[in-house]
Parts: C-alpha cells; structure tokens; sequence
C-alpha cells in the first residue's frame, strides 16, 4: 500500500468512517477508487478492476456512461435541481416516460426522492394513505433502504443498532416463499400494503419459487392490501424485461426504482403509482415535499437512462451475457461443486453460492486480488452477488470468467485446506 | 409499451451519443460472432441457405421499392440481380468450405480459419439490394458479424431487406443480431462506425470520399474504386454481337453497375458497321449537337449530374431535347478527344456510351488505356475480338485488374455472365488505391491459423483427419429462476465433432470423484 494511500484511509478513519475503513481493510479489501470509466474502477494505488458490484445496478451501463455525462454536461447549460414546489419541465416528462414504460397499465403518477430508501418511504406513506392502514408487511432479510420507514421495513440488522426499529407492532416479517405466512400476516385485514424486492438483493438473491410472487399479488387484492414492488435492484432491464415483476407475472400497485436510474451520475429515485394509490397526490397535493427529489438534472440523465435500457440493443445485450457467463460459471463450478455450490440467476442477476456461511468473503477477498469487483451478500455471506452490466462486452466478459476461475479456486483454498481438486 | 421520452436536452448530435450508438450496435454484434464461430459447416451452411431464399423471395419486391424510393433503375433489372445475388451466388461457393481445417501432410501444416468478427459494410443507392445480399451472404458464410451502413436515398428499402434477413437467419439458427442495419445513416454516424476499435473490417462500396474515409479510419478496410470501362471493338470481333451484347451491358438497370461500358473505343473499319448494328440494337447514334447538349446535361462545373443516375435514355434525351425513338435504349455519343478535356470519357452511370474512333489498332489500345489513366483505375475494361494476340496485348496495357471479352461488361466483370467470382464488390488494387485486385469474395473475410510442424523429417506431422475443432454450436439459454418454463440450462448442441463431448466429460468427473471417495474409504 502506497504512503499516500495510508495517510488517506487514517483520514477516512478520521473523518468519514473508521469502523468500516477497517472492515474492508481486515476483509483483504483495501479499494479506494479514484479513477472509473465504462465497467472498469481504478484503485488509487493502480490496481484495475472489473466491476461486477456496480452498487447494486446502479452502474447498469457502466461508470461515466459518456452518453450520460454529457447529457448531465449540457443539461446545466439550461438547468439545475429546480424548485420542487412548481411543476417542472423535466419531472412531468421523466413521469410521462416512466408512465409509458410501467410495468402494467393503470399506473399514472411519478413521486420522486432523492435515493432510494426516501423513495421507499413515499410508496409505504402512499399505501397508508390509500388503504387508511398502517400495517406494513416485508420480508425477512429483506433490505429497502435506510430512512425512517424504509429501515423498519427491512432487516433488523440495520435498524436495531439505532433503536429504530419497529415498537409498535406496525411491521410484520414473513419468510420469503412461505405463502402460509403470507396468509397469515394479511388475514387481519389490517395490512395497508406488502412490499417485496423481486428478488431480495442483501439477501443474496434468494429466487421467487414459481408462483409465489402472483400469489402474493393475489393474497394482497384478497385482503385488501397493496403490492409494492422494490424494483431497486431488479430493474432497468437486467432480467431481460424492463421490470423483473414482469417477468414474474405481477403488476404491482405502486413500483419503486433507484439506483439505475441515476445512472450513477446524479441521484433520483422515483416511485410510480395507479390512479387508485395516488389519493393524496389529489387531495393534498404539498403533503410530501422533497428538496432533493425529482431534482430536474436528475431527471434529465434519468430520461436518457430510460432511453438507453429501452434500446434494442440492450435487450439483446441481456441474453448473450447471461448465457454465455452462466455457461462460464457452470464450467467453474463443474471444477469444486464441493466448494461452488450453487447459482443463482435471473438475466443479469446472478448469486453464486458457496459451501460455507462466511464463504463469500474470501471470494470477495481473492476475486479483488484478481482484478474483479464483487461484494458478499451481507444479510447471507455464504452468497456472493455477481451483477455484470448490461453494456458488458464480450472480451471484458471473457476476462471475468479467466479470473473468476483463477479467484475461486485459491478462495476454495482457504476455506478448505488446499485439497487437490476432484477433477 | 413503446418508450418515446420528451428530448429536453438534446445530444444527439455529439460525439458521446453517436459513439454511444455505435458502440452499442458493435457490441451487440462482437456477440453474436463471438458465438456464431463456434458453428459447424452444417449450420452455418443451413443458415446462409435460408436467407439466400428469403432473399430470392423478396428480389422483387425489394426492386420495386427501391425504385420507387429512389426514383431510378430498372425494376426488372434490379430483380435479375437481387436474385443473381442470392442463390447463385451462394451455389458458386458453396464447395468452398471457409469453417473446418485444410490439413497439409506434405507441407506438415494444418490450416484453421478464424473469422474477422464484426465487418461493417456500406451499401450504395446504386446496387442497394443486390450488394446487401452480396454483403450479407459473404459475411454468413464465413461465421462473421455484419453491420450495414446503407445509402441515405435508399434507406428505408435497405433497412427493410436487412430486417427480413436477419429474421430468416435467426429462424435458421443464427445467433440474435447477426445481423444489424443503421436506422439513421447519417455521415458523423458512419465514421463513428469506421473510427471504432470494435469494427474488424470495413466493406466499403460508394462514392471515393467514402472509400478513402474508410482507409483513413486505422480499420483494416476492403474498398472499391469507381469504374470507367473502356470496350475495345477490334476488326476480328463479331460485331453484330458485340454491338447487341455492348447495348445490353449499357441498357440493364440502365448502367448504374460500376462495371458498364463508358467509352467505346474502335477504327475506321468497324465504324460503320458497328453504328449499324448498334442502331439495329436500338442505339441512338447522337450527333454533334446532340453530343454537345449531353455533355452539358451531364457533366456540371462540380461534376457528375446526379440526376441522370439509372435513368432511362428516353428520359435522359427528352431533358437534353434531342429526339430519339420511343424504343431507343441508350444514346452513343461521338467523341473526338479523350483525356481531361472531354468531360464525357468520365464514369457515366447512365445508359450513355461515348464513342471514339481511333486511325489504328495500337492507337485505340493506347485511347483505351488513358480511359483508365483518367479515372476508373483497377476496375473494368472489354474488348471484343477473336484474335488472342490482340486481346493479351490489350489487357496488359489497360489498368484494370478484370478484362471481359466478348461478352456485355457490366455483368461480366461482376462475375455474371463470366466466370469470374460474382460480386458487387470490385477490388480495384494497387492500380486504384485498393487492398485488394480481385471480385471481393468470402476468402477475404477470413484469415487462418496455419500450425506448423517442425519441417525436419525426423518430426512427424501429426494425425488430424477426422479431428475437427469442437464445435460448441450455439450457447444454452440461461434459465430464469422462477419463471416457469425456463427450467434448468437446455444446450442446444450442434453434432460434435470432438471425440471428448461436454456430457462425456461430466461422466468423468462423476467416475473420478466416485474413484476418489472409494479411496478415501478404505
């Protein structure tokens, strides 16, 4: 590690964040990044890496797309966040655009947040609006951000630390695929809404059995609940379609995105929602307010990432990756399936499982010292997410696969003694 | 739902969003190669076959249309070529095998043909379809990528065709996209396409400007040059037939073939009889004042009239006001120089034939040489005679690389109505600033490897009969875990040719850890 890079991380421990600086310090990961374009990150000290973490999908199409950097560029030409109060020329035609795109028919309405958890807490306030409830049902595990709501939504993990969880019997947690319990948590009638991460992404991306999600769809019209769908992670195309709900059969009641939709270049965050949950948009229109949200350079770069993901190019894109690096893997994994366990895969939306509870930190640890970028799941560290981009080429694609295989077998290493291999 | 976003901030017209594009489409079709080059022949030979016969099934409709959006040709012509270019051309390569090895046992080297990936091809107004099939057809045969770049006046007949195409090869098997087209064939469009490190080869058919930009691009490109064919009529010609056969070339699809005659070259004993015969063949033979108004309708300050492209000779004499007959196929025009000064010894892609009358033979060999010295290097050059001495004298001083004899040049030295490799991409060579001098055929859109054993007969070359690459075949869909029907990986494996397959291999390895835990046991 270089002089200046130390000096630099005992200043983070300083200022910013001491306890994870050295974190990722311990974990092998000692990545600072300065230098980034398309799917590569530079470390200050040189090191390049493919980045398969992308921040969650937040790097869909790559780090400094330039196509977005330069429409973020000439968009301050003309504007700058704007003034949330007033309606605003780029907020209605990013909420046309999305209408247009939505996954079903009856949506109508954009709400807008600056990040995602903000974004969350708009759709759960929308639901108890519109229902008059104030139960709120989620996953076990289930991640949807860190604001007020948001957090109590999610795993404990992240709540209880701040004693921000849950006291009042207002949030109830049911255990991914179990429909019984689904049932069960709805029966009272007193649920304002379910929400669901398509596929629950700090979780590891534990997959919907078939089914499951339209049932829960169907549960929730039963009892009288609304379907908000997390399309955090799962979206923009990287399960083939423009909403991963989609392709489950589900059309939700209110949708949230993020990440993404940024393009990694200016935060927004928005949340689409039917004419039925929009109540409050009609009754008391200044009842959310968001400096922040919706901020109309956010929404420029959010139109041309729209406009790219719908690109046929795109779609196209989806396939040839996902089969040709699931190939890859399977290849891999047909080398330690003592170690490689499993793979999880929906598009570009991959969770590789590994044969022990932490076993995807140290292929975090060994892939970084190969030159890829990829995290743990941290609600299950036995699973490592493995999220390429949808512009990934074909040789850069290539070179994950070479290093994978190189990371995972050393990684198999520490975890298991340095058995020969089986074949 | 189709996405139509409100363009507030427009940046269309940078830099980022044209190489954005253009990477994208690159990309895309970087894929698609990078799968169809694990084809085995069969495949492939399948896949280029159904679009051949899409191709044939559309050669009308596309003829039509392309006349109707560009307002010149010949529709019936034009139909003769998109069929030329369809299944004959593909039956004349079809013995040629550009995907398994060549094993060399004397020479101890065995030849393995890698495809150049991704070829980005232009298409002109002139020949749209015709060179779109060409284009297309050559790039499948040899397991490779095509993006196409087709000409502004044409645009919507070419996108059309290329769609129906692509469609027939995905059909066949070909992966997704193999086959791409610009929607929007702007010129900064097109030279981002030529500029990019993701293009493996360039076709470039068009206008000079265009071939040179292609040259300049640091891509590896196969141009074309402009044509400008002298035909020499010598006194051993049959010269009925020679005349039939001259406006026959000149009057299909009216002359917009790069490879039509421009100049007719002949002495004093031919001349009246050749104007006969070709009055007989529904030529009109123009005089000087006819001659002086063609040449002012034809050739501006700026250069050719673009106007008179493909149009029929009837049309082209009523806009000159010189009257001809209703059935007149193409105008001659006596020239009496030839060289810089006499504008009509230029390319002329229209049914008009420049006529000139040399004192002897050697002289109207040396008049049909400057034809070329002038401009249409490389390219095309007739002559009809039925003295074998004349004719070897006459092709070694023209500066063409294909010399037709007997025969009309316009589809002869495209490989139509000779024996050369059919073709609407013309090598012009060294004489025309090209790379290459020959028709441009697949062999040109495929390199190989050549393994090279120890030449040292102490060495011995290896045994590769029957051993071909494994020959992956197209890529398995990725299941989409809870989606119901995209179960488990389903591969779809073309006949393997390897003798140790993918299943076998996972037999093994069951065999060996089972070997393994035995072991362990005891």
């Amino acid at each position: 590690m270089s002089q200046a890079k130390q000096e630099f991380l005992a200043r983070s421990k300083e200022f910013w964040n001491p306890g994870k600086t050295q974190d990722w310090i311990d974990m092998g990961v000692d990545l600072v990044i300065d230098r980034r374009e398309g799917y590569y990150l530079f470390d200050m000290d040189g090191r390049r890496l493919i980045d398969l973490h992308l921040n969650g999908g937040t790097y869909n199409l790559g780090h400094r797309n330039p196509e977005l950097v330069e429409v973020l560029k000439a968009g301050t030409a003309r504007f700058d966040m704007g003034n949330h109060h007033f309606p605003a020329l780029a907020r209605t035609a990013l909420a046309e655009a999305l209408q247009r795109c939505a996954p079903g028919p009856d949506f109508k309405y954009t709400a807008y947040g600056s990040g995602g958890g903000e974004a969350i807490d708009i759709a759960l306030k929308t639901a108890r609006h519109a229902t008059q409830r104030r139960k709120i049902v989620s996953i076990h595990k289930a991640y949807h951000g860190h604001t007020g709501l948001a957090v109590k939504a999610g795993d404990h993990r992240f709540s209880g630390l701040f004693l921000s969880e849950d006291t009042n019997d207002e949030f109830s947690h049911v255990t991914f695929n179990d429909l019984t319990a689904m049932e069960d948590a709805l029966r009272g009638r007193d649920v304002a809404c379910v929400i669901m991460e398509t596929i629950p992404a700090t979780y590891g991306f534990p997959m919907p059995d078939e089914g499951y999600l339209p049932a829960v769809k169907a549960l929730c019209e039963k009892y009288g609940a609304l379907y908000i769908a997390d399309e955090v992670q799962t979206g923009l195309m990287r399960t083939g379609e423009m909403w991963a709900c989609t392709r489950y059969g589900v059309e939700p009641d209110i949708m949230v995105t993020g990440k993404g939709i940024s393009g990694g270049m200016y935060p927004i965050a928005c949340v689409l929602m039917t004419e039925a949950c929009g109540g409050w948009l009609k009754e008391d229109g200044f009842g959310h307010m968001s400096t922040m949200g919706g901020a109309e350079l956010g929404c420029i770069v959010a139109m041309k990432t729209l406009e790219i993901v719908q690109r046929p190019e795109a779609r196209t894109m989806v396939g040839f990756i996902s089969d040709y690096l699931r190939a890859g893997l399977d290849d891999i994994r047909a080398g330690f399936p003592d170690f490689f366990t499993g793979i999880r895969q929906h598009g570009l939306i991959m969770g590789l499982m590994f044969n022990d509870p932490q076993g995807a930190k140290p292929v975090m640890k060994r892939l970084y010292e190969n030159g890829v970028w990829a995290i743990f799941s941290t609600l299950d560290p036995s699973v490592l997410q493995f999220k390429p981009g949808l512009l990934l080429n074909q040789g850069d694609a290539e070179e994950v696969l070479r290093r994978v295989a190189i990371a995972i077998e050393q990684a198999r290493g520490d975890v298991m003694g340095n058995r020969k291999r089986m074949v | 739902m189709q996405a139509e976003i409100r363009t507030l901030v427009d940046i269309s017209d940078s830099d980022a969003a044209r190489t954005g594009r253009a990477d994208m489409m690159l990309d895309r079709a970087r894929w698609a190669a990078s799968i169809f080059e694990r084809y085995d022949r069969e495949t492939t030979m399948a896949i280029v076959d159904a679009v051949a016969s899409c191709a044939h099934d559309h050669s009308a409709r596309f003829a039509e249309a392309v006349v109707a959006e560009s307002g010149f040709g010949v529709a019936a012509h034009k139909k003769i070529k998109n069929q030329l270019t369809a299944r004959p051309l593909v039956d004349f390569y079809r013995d040629q095998d550009f995907v398994n090895a060549r094993v060399d046992e004397p020479r101890k080297i065995v030849e393995l043909p890698r495809p150049a990936g991704v070829i980005f091809a232009l298409t002109p107004s002139t020949n749209p379809i015709a060179t779109l099939h060409f284009k297309i057809l050559m790039a499948l045969m040899t397991r490779n990528a095509i993006v196409i770049s087709p000409h502004p006046a044409v645009r919507e007949s070419s996108v059309a065709a290329a769609n129906a195409l692509c469609a027939a090869a995905e059909d066949a098997g070909a992966p997704k996209a193999i086959i791409q087209i610009l929607e929007e064939p702007t010129i900064p469009m097109v030279e981002a396409f030529m500029q990019s490190p993701k293009t493996n080869v360039i076709l470039a058919t068009g206008g000079t400007p265009m071939v040179r930009a292609a040259y300049s691009s640091s891509n590896p490109a196969i141009g074309v040059g402009p044509g400008n064919a002298p035909v020499y009529v010598d006194a051993t010609a049959d010269i009925a037939k020679a005349a039939q056969r001259i406006v026959a070339s000149k009057s299909f699809d009216n002359s917009v073939l790069c490879t039509n005659e421009s100049v007719l070259i002949t002495t004093p004993d031919v001349e009246s009889q050749l104007n006969i015969a070709l009055k007989s063949a529904n030529a009109h033979i123009c005089n000087d004042d006819d001659t002086m108004r063609l040449r002012r309708f034809l050739f501006h300050p700026r250069g050719f009239n673009v106007e008179a492209i493909g149009r029929d000779a009837t049309w082209i004499a009523q806009e000159c006001g010189i009257r001809v007959s209703s059935n007149t196929k193409i105008l001659v025009a006596p020239i009496a120089r030839i060289g810089i000064e006499e504008s009509l010894s230029r390319e002329k892609l229209c049914p008009v034939l420049a006529l000139h009358v040399a004192p002897t033979r050697a002289a109207a060999m040396a008049q049909a040489r400057a034809v070329l010295r002038l401009t249409g290097a490389g390219h095309s050059a007739a002559v009809h005679a039925r003295d074998e001495a004349v004719i070897m004298q006459y092709a070694g001083l023209v500066e063409a690389y294909r010399v037709v004899v007997n025969a009309p040049c316009s589809q002869g030295a495209a490989g139509f109505a000779t024996n050369l490799a059919p073709t609407f991409t013309i090598g012009t060579g060294f004489f025309g600033r090209s790379s290459i001098g020959e028709n441009v055929g697949p062999q040109h859109l495929v390199h190989w490897t050549r393994i090279a054993y120890n030449s040292d007969k102490d060495e011995p070359f290896g045994n590769y009969h029957g051993l071909g690459r494994q020959f992956r075949g197209p890529l398995a869909t990725a299941p989409a875990d809870g989606v119901p029907g995209t179960g488990a990986p389903r591969p779809v494996m073309a006949p393997q040719t390897s003798a140790i397959d993918g299943a076998t291999k996972d037999e093994l390895r069951r065999l060996i850890a089972e070997e393994l835990r035995d072991l362990l046991r005891k």
